[in-house]
């Protein structure tokens, strides 16, 4: 059988994949570190400005058979590459103090590592069957063990690598072994297909399966042991323990780039095969998500209380946002988060606060490396009397912090949690609606704690250099003005994350 | 009159603006003197606001923001909010105003916080979107517990915590409510909701809805046994911070309840009324009892105002004409005799150094003119008619009797039992003070005479608290025709 291949649809993957290229190349030609960084910058922005082209005219589909498509660009894929290209620029600009380092990472190497993974996430964002999904999603991790270990004379930064392989490795395995159960119980890879084939009986020819697949006591295994794969990667609860570990150990611009745009690519693959491929087993996937999301918010919270360590502490944050992140999908548990509007609604939710979310634990990690250099990020009290020596760093840390705590002047942080639960009522889950609640009070205790050592008269052993770098000053300041607009206009990533 | 309404919150935000540059620019000073006269032009457009009441509501307006949210900027002034309004940018004013005056430490940072405040308080009253409500009811947060952190007392990190864990479970207690209400009607209308008498929602999720709303609010209002994180907040803030605090923060707990919780769940409202009604009479009960063994100043007004606010809740629960605009009415006169109290055991606090009632006494003849105002000021808030804690306590007692079944006659006895202890604890506060031979700390006072900035600050709440209780139909005409609105649903 002859496939036709549609390019177009294809182009922000062969541009991603192009950044990696073109980033290699200068560094083996030209060898100036300020060329392959700007490479690998133009190459990002490429990506974005081609899959916001690609989107502009209409949805495209290739790599068809008779079941469904493998690659579609569609509005949400879109959404998502952009997304992770424009992570990924900003991860670039926050090297350049690491990079600059002499006992920092090499260039080229650390740039090429950083475009695979981009590479990924954009073929992750337009995938569409499990075996593609889960080869993008390695895509986008397999590069990250190396950049992570990649501190020169760094035991730590070793130890989280090897800690992070591990982990990875087994989630992975986890996850395909699902992946093969499901494809012994239908036959099937393509989300579309897997949909139509646990749904019940069909009239399509290509279904061979037997009528109850989706009563098979195997059929549940096989959705818990996917889901539970992907969830290590989001460093959900009770897979997070890799996180804080690794977070503190790698250069902190990979630490902004694990607690972002890798969480981003777990997020959405789980949307993808849960409420895509797995939808007709939402009732027991629902269930497992809301004990997992429950878990992982009070973990998170109640871990980050106790922290004196501000990279370890934006890590136990960053997971118990990834419970805030799944809590929508937690209304599946119940019979009226499955009616197709909440559906809609809990999907668009999670989309929308894993934007929200990003933009401000960007931001964040921006103000720790501008403090920080290509330092790591210390303890808590290193950063007292910050707002002194530095009002204006002080303040865009203190308005990321209180934007994750989903507070005003923090707008951004609130609109995510009021579209959290929105979503939940919806599917009337006021019960985990009230724990979103409970935790998000929680988590006011260290925002609040960590803005207040900011004000706090005091020297710290935090000097931030004469001059922040420009790279850095400028990816913090889009960060920033980026949640102030979301903040003001939630509409725009409601409004890309429903359609 | 729309540009009017405007006015009134960006003004404030432009004070902000102002002091951030008389920062920038190194003259801190100026910053304070600017925003206040900010905050001072603000309380003028509040003023001119209430010119024009023909409309029902007077004034409105309606911007789409965030359809997804059922969130539009849905803004207007009525008779239930007007006064709160009025009495929020008048307690802002006359707080910038002693904070500028007196030359406090920081002084325009803390007037940019308390601008801050103003501009959620007032976008509070004026919502008439749910979810707007939410969004300003959150942004009143953070200054108010950086007041409290940043310029309190020696306890003041742990009670400024305190508060804001408290405050933000029930604005997010709340925020459940409003969306069970939102996804449920389809909208965040509040007046259409209130017309409709709860958008056709069930008895169920209505209660469900109320009890949430109720919840988030009463840990506000303070209603009794949520009320654990008022006495540490106004012992431990700095004295413009209990003066708004108890002014107006409260009142958004007691304003929300008549026009959220009980405008757009009327029928859930039905249902619980009673309960609440119980809470409200042992809060009344519980305060006076604990007020009569406090030793402490500040302390014993902060508790006086879980008592008074309980009246206030008291007159919500009867759900009756008289009952709602006895509530809307205590709420203000609250504000102002409270605002006036706290001023006034600042002032005492600051030339005593201590607020130990035990080391106080012989006030009057140290500081007579402090002390006449203190007294005044008890005898307001006990009640005594003529003056406005009057009207709001005993048309609450009223309202309760009306209801002419067993339980509220009980209660209203209760309640009634309730206003004995209140003038019990203010007659002993006011012996222990300014009564007896001067104690020691009275002994060692410095500046005994009224200063200009205190006569400011203190004589127009007063004159406020004798207009009030002695021209109650000056708040109480444009409240009673609102609240009709608010009951036709039920």
């Amino acid at each position: 059988m002859v496939q036709s291949i549609d390019h177009v649809a294809l182009l922000p993957a062969y541009l991603a994949a192009g950044t990696a290229v073109l980033v290699l190349l200068a560094d083996l030609f030209l060898a100036r570190r300020a060329v392959t960084l700007a490479a690998a910058a133009l190459g990002t922005v490429a990506t974005a400005a081609g899959a916001l082209w690609v989107s502009s005219l209409g949805e495209r589909e290739t790599f068809c058979l008779e079941g469904g498509c493998s690659f579609v660009a569609d509005g949400t894929g879109a959404l998502v590459a952009v997304v992770f290209s424009v992570l990924t620029l900003g991860v670039v600009g926050l090297s350049w103090p690491a990079l600059r380092d002499p006992e920092g990472p090499p260039t080229g190497e650390y740039l090429f590592l950083l475009a695979c993974s981009l590479t990924g996430g954009v073929v992750l964002a337009y995938a569409r069957d499990l075996i593609t999904i889960i080869v993008a999603l390695e895509t986008l991790t397999l590069p990250l063990y190396a950049l992570v270990g990649l501190r020169r004379k760094s035991v730590a930064s070793a130890e989280s690598a090897v800690n992070l392989l591990v982990v990875s490795v087994i989630s992975s395995a986890v996850t395909l072994m699902g992946a093969a159960l499901l494809y012994a119980v239908t036959g099937a890879v393509h989300l579309d297909e897997l949909r139509r084939d646990l749904g019940g009986p069909t009239t399509d020819a290509v279904a061979t399966h037997d009528p109850g697949a989706i009563d098979l006591p195997l059929t549940s295994v096989a959705v818990m042991l996917v889901l539970v794969g992907i969830a290590f990667k989001i460093a959900a609860v009770p897979f997070h323990a890799w996180a804080p570990g690794t977070y503190d150990g790698a250069p902190l611009p990979i630490a902004a780039y694990l607690s972002t745009a890798s969480k981003l690519g777990g997020v959405f693959a789980l949307l993808l095969i849960a409420v895509g491929g797995l939808r007709p087993a939402l009732d027991r996937s629902g269930v497992l998500l809301a004990a997992i999301a429950v878990a992982t918010m009070f973990v998170g919270n109640l871990a980050a209380l106790r922290q004196t360590r501000m990279v370890r502490l934006l890590a136990f944050s960053s997971i118990a946002q990834a419970g805030y992140i799944l809590a929508p999908l937690g209304a599946f548990a119940m019979a009226a988060g499955r009616e197709e509007d909440a559906i809609t609604a809990a999907v668009a939710a999670t989309l929308a606060y894993t934007v929200f979310y990003v933009v401000l634990e960007l931001a964040a990690f921006a103000v720790v490396i501008a403090v920080r250099g290509s330092a790591q990020g210390g303890l808590i009290s290193d950063y007292a009397g910050l707002a002194r020596r530095s009002p204006v760093l002080a303040g865009a840390f203190v308005l990321a912090l209180i934007g994750l705590a989903g507070l005003p002047p923090g707008m951004a942080g609130l609109f995510a949690k009021v579209t959290v639960v929105d979503a939940l009522l919806e599917g009337e889950a006021v019960w985990l609606a009230v724990v979103v609640a409970v935790n998000a009070v929680i988590g006011l205790v260290y925002y609040v704690r960590v803005a207040g050592v900011l004000v706090r008269a005091g020297e710290g052993a935090v000097a931030p250099g004469p001059r922040v770098p420009w790279p850095v000053a400028l990816t913090l300041g889009a960060a920033t003005v980026a949640g102030v607009v979301v903040g003001f206009a939630p509409q725009l990533v409601l409004g890309a994350a429903g359609g | 009159m729309n540009a009017v309404l405007l006015a009134v919150l960006i003004v404030p935000v432009l004070g902000i603006l102002a002091v951030a540059a008389g920062a920038w620019a190194g003259n801190r000073r100026l910053g304070a003197v600017l925003g206040t006269v900010f905050a001072g032009v603000g309380l003028f457009a509040a003023v001119a606001l209430g010119f024009d009441h023909s409309g029902r509501p007077w004034t409105r307006i309606t911007e789409e923001w965030v359809p997804q949210l059922k969130l539009s900027f849905d803004i207007g002034v009525d008779g239930v909010s007007y006064p709160l309004v009025l009495l929020s940018a008048f307690l802002t004013f006359l707080c910038c105003l002693y904070t500028a005056w007196k030359g406090t430490e920081r002084g325009d940072a803390l007037i940019a916080l308390l601008l801050a405040t103003n501009v959620g308080m007032l976008g509070v009253f004026v919502s008439y979107n749910l979810v707007l409500f939410f969004v300003f009811f959150e942004i009143v947060l953070l200054p108010m517990f950086a007041i409290i952190a940043g310029w309190g007392g020696p306890a003041r990190r742990r009670a400024a915590v305190k508060f804001a864990l408290y405050t933000l479970l029930g604005s997010l207690l709340l925020l459940v409510g409003i969306f069970v209400i939102v996804t449920q009607a389809g909208t965040g209308d509040i007046l259409a909701l209130t017309e409709s008498g709860g958008g056709g929602l069930s008895r169920g999720t209505q209660l469900l809805a109320f009890t949430l709303l109720a919840l988030g609010l009463a840990i506000k209002a303070p209603l009794w046994p949520l009320h654990s994180w008022l006495p540490d907040a106004h012992t431990e803030a700095p004295t413009v911070g209990s003066v708004i605090l108890a002014g107006v923060l409260l009142k958004m707990g007691t304003y929300g309840l008549i026009r959220v919780a009980v405008g757009v769940a009327p029928e859930g409202a039905r249902q619980a009324a009673p309960t609440l009604a119980v809470l409200a009479v042992v809060a009344i009960l519980v305060a006076g009892l604990v007020c009569l063994a406090q030793t402490e100043l500040k302390r014993l007004i902060a508790y006086s105002s879980v008592g008074h606010m309980g009246f206030v809740l008291l007159g919500i629960a009867t759900l009756t004409q008289a009952g709602l605009t006895a509530a809307l009415i205590g709420n203000v006169a609250h504000g102002l005799i409270t605002g006036l109290l706290f001023f006034l055991a600042g002032s005492v606090k600051d030339r005593a150094h201590t607020g130990e009632l035990a080391r106080l006494g012989g006030l009057r003849e140290v500081a007579p003119g402090l002390s006449g105002m203190l007294g005044f000021a008890a005898i307001a808030s006990l009640g005594l008619p003529g003056l406005a804690g009057f009207w709001g306590e005993a048309f609450a007692v009223y309202a309760a009797i009306q209801r002419d079944q067993t339980l509220w006659t009980v209660l209203a006895v209760l309640a009634a039992i309730g206003a004995a202890l209140a003038a019990a604890y203010l007659l002993r506060m006011l012996r222990l003070v300014t009564h007896g031979p001067p104690g020691e700390a009275v002994a060692g006072m410095s500046g005994t005479g009224l200063r200009a900035v205190e006569v400011t600050s203190f004589v127009p709440l007063a004159a406020g608290a004798l207009v009030v209780g002695l021209l109650p139909f000056v708040v109480q005409a444009p409240i009673g025709e609102a609240v009709s609105g608010i009951l036709q649903a039920i």
